[in-house]
């Protein structure tokens, strides 16, 4: 298959899927589900081709499509993989047969419409991650928002209606911003070149002045901040998660939560470098409190799918640290981070569901010793907690450590120009894996061990299906701790091409001077 | 034969996984004849690379393969042997052997046997990965590793809550060493872009020397040490846990666990050489919990604690040698201690097996001949960790004290006064120990005095062994064997005169522990018992630890609750957040109530309306025509 | 004819303003759409006289555009409106609020 085709045929598989769903009996249920299934898995075996036939040493664009669409406006369809979304690809396509065996035994009603709203939300993200045109970016972010809305709202628990709002209008409200921020940057792209084009390529060579960039950059972070989350922009994330379905809370902590950090790596911070090295105290602040205050908040919860939310956030500040750290240690960690919590999210969320299936209940305090009355499930659960509090050989520890690593290299060198506040926030970041053992070692502490109570005992341990979705998941994570470098090769081009188009010397230049507050003034154009 | 060493590391790995998948399913001898053969060939594989260093010791490397590649950092994961791995890994895997050899008697009717010894390779494979690393990346990920299973291990018999929060408190303690090991690593990264450690050595060691404090560097990779070594703050997790199997305590807590901070310290000697500031706090931290945590052990009750407190301060001796540049002695006297200290555990391990379970000293008593094998081999371990010669312990804490008395780098009379009191104290409530245990008469119930029995031979052959390593093991001086590589420092010229009385006094001294505990308590502890009422306040203060659980929980662990709950959550996230949220959305749910009465049905009023706008349209149309 | 298109004009002005009062003031609801109609025919005779004044045929042909579309638009509207009062029982406009808030 010829290369762009591959991407295209990964990319609309989901609508096909949507379209064979159609054409299946409302009775026949099973069918719909292992149907899905095949979908999602067909998904990934093209994707892995995609990822295999990816080419590290090439820091262009591959399997690009790119197709006149409304000429006029300079809107393209193009779509491309590079080094930044190849492995968030990898990761949508690999939760996605996941997300669909998951959700086998929860969803028991109006079956068509989940599985076509799922299908509808993978097509939503990965059309989002691969597309290279601001408008298909615009448009495929704002498809995401519809299935979400339903999937929490139909499917969902007792407070779904607030909670599928909350995340709507707070999400929408952001677009909104980042809509009129387009049209803008769009606009200074013609006036400054005459050239009206919405690629990324031609706005990232738009030269604002530093006031301009700020209120724009304030408009796309607004967006972003949102999604990712960032504190104090957080509050509707553990709504979401505890009133979300199984499935629901699994395509949002594992990929939708991405979709904010990637916006700020391919958009929010490449295009206004001068407002983020300005602002990089304040941002690097706001990553470090995500994590500090999400691992607090997540320490005092007692509903187990919050506890999880909460650390969402904590783990998500630690990308945010890594890519305005702007080093590239901290900035491959921070994909690496990406990707790592993508997966243990979604195990632990899984897992969540495993057990709420069968006690109903998500209050931390109506269980414990699950070790000895679901041995398996514990196994996995306790290599799930330590991948997620960064225990060496698991992809948490490779994401962590790179990112501190690289948040304390890049404020080292800040320390030994006299610039200090870097470094005291780099230290106060790594107070976050103690935090991190804490909240999740108390959390195991009272789930799995102790005296044994569950309610509507005895209960079944994992079942075939149920292992082999983990066993998956603890696979993939394992593989990302002991050799991650097949996967920093495939990323390492994007990431220097990130750090130079934001680490620019103008930037550079502007943020010596920063105490003094002047501002970069406008080149006219060529 | 390229590859020994990382044959040696995976070996346990392979036990590990073995046992933990199909161990269950394939039965006792399987799991013990997984558990315990590849240990033992781990050791052998040691012994012949061993044989393999040649007279210059040049290190043995091994590069596995390259984790990762950015930009221009590559971190590999390589294994180093040289000399001083040398005595780690023959520890690690000799006395990691003979423990594992010994849990098949002690374990034997515990239906977890299989996932003990899983647990228990694990953390061999951890503790290997460790002393075999050649970069600091690759010793964390076996120092975090030994945490795990330090965790998994203590609590162990996870049914029990307490037990299970122990093993919590010892992985979280830990965990705040190791922020600021993280950030050691951090600046020595930043600074000389590599983290292997003989280049780190070599880079400190030449001139120029790097641009950064090396006492900064060698204060915050301490920390980590701190919190894997017990000392002053970060020891509290030791003690708590002894819920562990008593074999647990003896491999990690004793022998091989704890002594990563010595050995870690140790072979970055290249740093602490230049960080006098470094090298005096170590000292000082280690004389003191030395001090400290022997005060506390006169005063326990429990076998087990007793030990544990015991390992605290013997350790404290370790960074005693280690502040003062002595980094040979230090890792000598770790040696010595892996024997006699794993001697003590087990056999203490023994008498509780003998006892049906019973843990607590006051309940003990006349075991002298009911348990002789026992009885015998922890005599030898507590003379040689009292220091009485000729045996281990005499050799390789003369060593400490003469140093930390005249060393160029470091040593002082008040060091030396301390870590002698110290001393004293170790033979005083280690003699207490065995007396309370073993002589006098029997305080047991019946019912458990009746079941007394000697350990079966799994378990006495290894006591035997270890107690003839007690005694003899201090004729080969490791202190020489790595003067190449760790030299020793040079003692105060106007002292040298002084060696030969030093080493009398603490013999001296350790007899006098000895006496002052058969005075106190021999015959039945009747002595102890009579003044025990005059120091009350005093043995309660001791008892209790110093109420040092509870200062840290009043004074960390509650207010992070509490800011974090009262503040973060209920102030923070629900009243500021979300009520700013809902307080917007209501807004527009009232406005929208407000404007809406516009619509009120009637048909007449719209009509109006669309005639007043059409009217106010023309009328804006008129006036700019 | 010239002269007359004043008053002709004059008329179809209060032909409408009569209907358009109607259409506000009137609370009979078939009474509303006889003045509707009323406007209709107002505009149409402006558009005859217009037409005869230009002498081209386009003001004729635009009152045959609205002659069909009236006639739609009563053909849909009073049934619409039978409805309303069948479920209302009252020709009163004042008592159809149901689009109310």
């Amino acid at each position: 298959m010829s290369e762009p085709a591959l991407l295209n045929v990964v990319l609309y598989l989901p609508v096909a899927g949507i379209l064979l769903l159609l054409a299946v009996p409302r009775e026949q249920e099973s069918l719909m589900r292992w149907l899905s299934f095949a979908v999602m898995v067909v998904q990934l075996v093209f994707t892995v081709m995609l990822y295999s036939r990816f080419d590290s040493a090439d820091p262009g664009l591959q399997f690009e499509t790119r197709l006149p669409w409304i000429p006029d406006w300079g809107v393209y369809y193009h779509i491309g993989l590079d080094g930044m979304n190849v492995l968030l690809v990898m990761l949508t396509a690999f939760l996605g047969p996941l997300v669909v065996a998951g959700s086998f035994s929860a969803i028991t009603k109006d079956v068509k419409l989940f599985y076509a709203m799922v299908f509808l939300i993978q097509f939503a993200m990965l059309g989002t991650f691969v597309a290279q045109d601001l408008f298909v970016f615009y448009l495929f972010w704002e498809t995401m928002l519809i299935p979400m809305f339903l999937i929490i709202g139909i499917w969902g628990g007792e407070r779904r209606i607030y909670a599928t709002l909350k995340f709507v209008l707070y999400t929408a409200f952001g677009s909104i911003l980042m809509l009129a921020a387009v049209i803008y940057l769009v606009y200074s792209l013609y006036t400054s070149t005459g050239v009206t084009s919405f690629a990324f390529t031609d706005l990232y060579k738009t030269e604002l002045p530093l006031r301009v960039q700020t209120v724009l950059l304030a408009a796309f972070a607004l967006s972003f901040a949102i999604k990712v989350p960032m504190v104090p922009l957080h509050t509707w994330l553990p709504d979401a998660h505890v009133e979300a379905p199984t499935a629901g809370s699994v395509i949002l902590a594992g990929v939708l939560l991405k979709m904010g950090t990637y916006g700020f790596m391919k958009l929010g911070f490449p295009l206004f470098p001068d407002a983020t090295q300005f602002f990089a105290p304040t941002i690097m602040t706001l990553a470090v409190v995500s994590i500090v205050y999400g691992a607090c908040l997540a320490l005092v919860q007692t509903d187990i799918k919050k506890i999880i939310a909460y650390s969402s956030i904590s783990h998500l500040g630690y990308v945010m640290l890594g890519l305005i750290s702007l080093d590239l240690l901290g900035i491959q960690g921070a994909v690496i981070q990406m990707v790592s919590h993508g997966l243990t999210a979604a195990g632990l969320f899984l897992m969540v569901g495993m057990i709420y299936e069968r006690c109903h209940t998500r209050e931390l305090a109506a269980y414990g010793g699950l070790a000895k009355l679901l041995p398996v499930y514990s196994v996995f659960f306790m290599i799930l907690t330590l991948a997620s509090v960064g225990l060496p050989t698991t992809s948490g520890f490779t994401g962590e450590f790179l990112v501190l690593l690289g948040a304390f290299r890049s404020a080292w060198a800040q320390y030994q120009q006299g610039i200090g506040y870097p470094l005291a926030v780099s230290v106060t970041a790594v107070t976050g894996v103690v935090l991190g053992a804490l909240y999740m070692l108390w959390f195991a502490q009272r789930f799995l061990f102790g005296t044994d109570k569950a309610p509507h005992q005895p209960l079944k341990d994992l079942d075939f299906r149920e292992r082999a979705i983990l066993a998956t998941i603890v696979a993939a994570v394992f593989a990302l701790g002991l050799f991650p470098d097949s996967a920093l090769q495939k990323t390492e081009l994007a990431a220097k091409q990130y750090q130079q188009l934001v680490a620019t010397e103008r930037a550079k230049m502007g943020r010596s001077v920063q105490r003094v507050a002047t501002e970069s003034t406008t080149r006219s154009a060529p | 034969m390229h590859h020994l060493l990382t044959l040696i590391v995976l070996l346990p790995l392979a036990g590990f996984l073995l046992n933990g998948l199909a161990g269950p399913r394939l039965g006792k001898r399987f799991v013990t004849a997984v558990g315990c053969g590849l240990p033992i060939l781990a050791f052998l594989a040691t012994v012949q690379c061993v044989l393999t260093l040649n007279a210059a010791g040049d290190p043995l490397v091994e590069r596995v393969y390259t984790w990762a590649r950015i930009g221009e950092s590559t971190f590999d994961v390589a294994f180093y042997f040289d000399r001083l791995t040398a005595v780690m890994t023959l520890i690690v895997t000799g006395v990691g052997s003979l423990i594992h050899v010994y849990s098949v008697g002690y374990m034997k009717e515990d239906k977890g046997y299989a996932r003990y010894f899983a647990y228990l390779n694990l953390f061999l494979f951890f503790m290997l990965l460790l002393v075999l690393g050649r970069s600091l990346l690759v010793l964390f990920v076996g120092w975090e590793g030994v945490g795990l299973a330090s965790y998994l291990l203590i609590g162990f018999w996870f049914e029990d809550a307490e037990k299970a929060r122990a093993g919590k408190k010892a992985f979280i303690v830990n965990r705040i060493g190791d922020a600021g090991f993280l950030v050691g690593m951090f600046v020595l990264y930043s600074t000389l872009g590599t983290l292997d450690m003989d280049r780190i050595n070599a880079a400190f060691m030449a001139s120029p020397m790097p641009a950064v404090s090396a006492s900064l560097v060698g204060i915050l990779l301490f920390i980590g040490a701190t919190g894997k070594s017990a000392q002053i703050p970060l020891y509290v997790w030791l003690p708590d846990a002894m819920a562990g199997p008593t074999p647990v305590s003896a491999l990690i807590h004793a022998a091989t666990m704890v002594t990563a901070g010595v050995y870690m310290i140790a072979r970055l000697s290249g740093i602490y050489v230049h960080a006098p500031e470094a090298s005096q706090v170590i000292a000082v931290v280690g004389v003191l919990t030395a001090f400290f945590a022997a005060t506390i052990a006169i005063a326990q009750t429990d076998i087990k604690r007793v030990l544990a407190y015991s390992t605290i301060s013997q350790l404290g001796f370790m960074f005693v040698a280690l502040g003062v540049g002595a980094y040979g002695v230090a890792i000598f006297h770790l040696y010595t201690h892996a024997f006699f200290k794993a001697c003590l555990f087990l056999g203490s391990g023994s008498v509780i097996h003998a006892l049906s379970g019973e843990q607590d000293i006051r309940k003990m008593g006349g075991l002298a001949k009911k348990i002789p094998v026992t009885f015998v081999t922890f005599a030898v371990a507590t003379a040689a960790i009292a220091g009485l010669p000729p045996l281990a312990g005499y050799f390789s804490k003369d060593e400490i004290l003469w140093f930390a008395f005249a060393s160029e780098r470091g040593g002082s009379p008040l060091l030396w006064g301390l870590a002698a009191g110290t001393a004293l104290l170790t033979a005083f409530y280690m003699f207490r120990l065995l007396w309370l245990t073993f002589f006098g008469r029997s305080r047991m119930t019946p019912e458990v005095e009746h079941h007394i029995h000697e350990s079966p031979f799994s378990m006495t052959s290894v006591l035997v062994v270890l107690a003839v390593f007690s005694a003899i093991g201090g004729f080969f001086s490791i202190p020489h064997f790595l003067e190449p590589l760790l030299p020793m420092p040079e003692a105060k010229q106007e002292l040298h005169h002084l060696e030969t009385p030093l080493v009398v006094v603490s013999v001296v001294l350790a007899l006098l522990g000895l006496a002052a505990a058969a005075f106190f308590f021999g015959r039945d502890a009747e002595r102890a018992n009579r003044l025990r009422p005059r120091f009350a306040g005093l043995q309660k203060l001791l008892y209790d630890k110093y109420y040092i659980d509870e200062l840290y929980d009043r004074l960390i662990t509650r207010p992070l609750y509490w800011i974090s709950d009262r503040v973060f959550l209920r102030i923070g996230d629900r009243a500021l957040l979300d009520g700013t949220l809902n307080g917007l959305a209501g807004l527009a749910q009232r406005t929208a109530g407000a404007l809406g009465r516009v619509q009120t049905g009637n048909l007449h009023l719209y009509a109006l309306f669309v005639l007043l706008g059409s009217l106010a349209c023309l009328l804006l149309v008129w006036r700019h025509v | 004819m010239a002269d007359k298109v004043p008053l002709l004009l004059s008329l179809a002005v209060a032909i409408f303003a009569l209907g358009l009062l109607g259409v506000v003031v009137r609370r009979n609801v078939l009474v509303m759409l006889m003045c509707m109609e009323l406007m209709l025919n107002g505009v149409n005779l402006s558009l005859v006289t217009f037409a005869h004044q230009t002498g081209t045929a386009v003001g004729a042909v635009l009152v045959f555009l609205i002659f069909v579309v009236a006639a739609a638009e009563i053909a849909i509207a009073i049934p619409i409106v039978l409805l309303l009062v069948r479920s209302k029982r009252t020709l009163d406009l004042d008592a159809y609020t149901d689009l109310k808030g």
